[in-house]
């Protein structure tokens, strides 16, 4: 039986979703262009996550094995549905920033993976737990990321200067390929690999050995 | 409950649409309950697109030079219902929530454009178009004209600014656009925009002659004040920029309209 502590603080480091489990990268790539809309992301996962774990455990001893994805899909939709509502209606502009990531959510592996492989087999207190846990590490990670790509890339964080760029008479030249997705791959990357360095358990075994390289003659 | 079969037909039909009942029922009531706040915010969106394009409201700010809110500043137009066929306004029109572009899909609202006609790219036009109309002391002051048209990548829906003379750009601004960033994205550049105001739209006939140019004709010849400079690197989307400007000040934008606005004034 997981303790409620192991459920909420053993994905930020030990099992992180991103990190260890390399799921829901690619709503990682695009949010985290921009402090603020990495936060609202992070509170929205959060949100569906420990709601949506919590409703698929409550009715867990009911829901047919045959049909037991549909389910959880429909309670995962609605709640990302209100999120999306609730957006439009008080933060429209990051809303309209977030624009389909916030309905993508309903895709990301990070929140069907906890409904089904935890909230199906556990009772719902510790179900909801452990979906709070879990979005807690994505936020980890996503802020991470954030807060090396936003200053970089374009010199605010939350909007607020922090290396005034050569544009508005500063001196910091802004890397623009931080700008771009591709960029929070090498950040996660290298993310990972801090945490494995860290944390040596987390490194899994080489699945195959490089051959040592074969000189043209010795190949003969 | 003894005899519970979980994977039983009955239960299957029982959770599916028990499930999908109650999740309905929230959907729907998120969806009731935070429509009017959402309907807020999209018009208060638009009102601030008409003000920059009108140069009211200066890009990333929420109130205007002299420090009055959107609200106030919008405050200043009129929306008035434009027949573009006749190019007279309608006055029993409700203009409260329509919408042209979704207007411009309904074949018993819109005109199917033929080929040749269809300069701008956008396959239909509506009957109906709103426009917002600034008048002061000196009457006619801004004329606001929603316009949209093809770039390269889709469509870019934008709004003109017309100075009180029916002749003189006073702002273009796009608020949705699909264009490539860093080239054709660039139409947002603030910078670029600010090359707009000034530029002549119509010859001597009346014909919209905007183009933009990669290389500027020199100062003083008669065709100078129809030039805005390209987008560099992105051709196509400056081609539909000049496209979508000259279709909507024309015969089969808003050309009538103006034309009877001028001959009022």
């Amino acid at each position: 039986m997981v303790t409620a502590k192991e459920a909420v603080f053993k994905p930020v480091f030990e099992n992180n979703p991103i990190a260890f489990q390399v799921l829901g990268i690619c709503s990682a790539l695009a949010v985290s262009i921009s402090m603020s809309t990495t936060l609202v992301m992070c509170v929205a996962v959060i949100f569906v996550t420990t709601l949506s774990n919590f409703a698929v455990s409550l009715i867990r001893n009911r829901i047919p094995t045959n049909i037991r994805i549909i389910v959880q899909m429909v309670v995962i939709a609605s709640l990302v549905i209100v999120v999306d509502q609730v957006l439009k209606a008080y933060a429209y502009d990051i809303s309209k920033q977030l624009s389909v990531f916030v309905g993508l959510i309903i895709t990301n592996c990070i929140v069907m993976g906890r409904a089904e492989a935890f909230a199906m087999a556990n009772p719902p207190l510790i179900s909801a737990l452990d979906g709070f846990g879990t979005a807690l590490g994505y936020s980890c990670m996503l802020i991470a990321v954030a807060l090396i790509r936003e200053p970089l890339g374009s010199g605010t964080l939350l909007g607020y200067t922090v290396l005034p760029k050569v544009a508005d008479g500063g001196w910091y030249v802004p890397n623009g390929m931080l700008l771009l997705s591709p960029s929070a791959f090498f950040i996660i990357a290298m993310l990972i690999w801090a945490l494995r360095s860290w944390k040596k358990a987390q490194v899994e075994p080489a699945q195959y050995q490089i051959a040592a390289n074969i000189q043209y003659k010795g190949a003969m | 409950m003894a005899e519970f079969n979980k994977d039983g037909l009955g239960n299957i039909l029982f959770v599916a649409v028990a499930v999908c009942l109650v999740c309905s029922v929230f959907v729907s009531a998120a969806n009731v309950s935070l429509k009017p706040q959402q309907q807020r915010n999209k018009e208060l969106d638009q009102k601030e697109n008409i003000l920059r394009a009108a140069g009211l409201l200066e890009a990333g700010k929420s109130v205007g030079n002299d420090g009055r809110g959107v609200d106030e500043l919008f405050a200043d137009f009129t929306v008035k219902a434009v027949d573009l066929d006749t190019g007279r306004y309608l006055t029993d029109f409700d203009t409260k929530g329509y919408d042209g572009v979704r207007m411009a899909k309904d074949p018993a609202h819109s005109r199917d454009l033929a080929e040749e006609e269809d300069t701008a790219t956008i396959g239909r036009r509506e009957n109906v178009s709103l426009v917002y109309v600034m008048e002061g002391e000196h009457g006619l002051e801004k004329l606001v004209l929603p316009v949209r048209g093809y770039g390269l990548w889709g469509t870019l829906y934008g709004y003109l600014a017309i100075d009180g003379d029916l002749e003189t750009v006073s702002g273009l601004g796009f608020y949705d656009q699909k264009e490539t960033p860093g080239l054709g994205g660039e139409v947002d550049n603030p910078k670029w925009k600010a090359k707009w105001p000034g530029v002549k739209l119509f010859d001597a006939s009346g014909n919209p002659v905007v183009r933009l140019v990669k290389s500027p004709s020199p100062e003083g010849s008669p065709g100078k004040v129809h030039e805005v400079d390209a987008l560099s690197g992105a051709s196509f989307t400056s081609r539909g920029v000049q496209n979508l400007v000259n279709f909507w000040t024309g015969e089969l934008g808003f050309g009538p309209f103006i034309a009877n606005l001028k001959s009022a004034s």
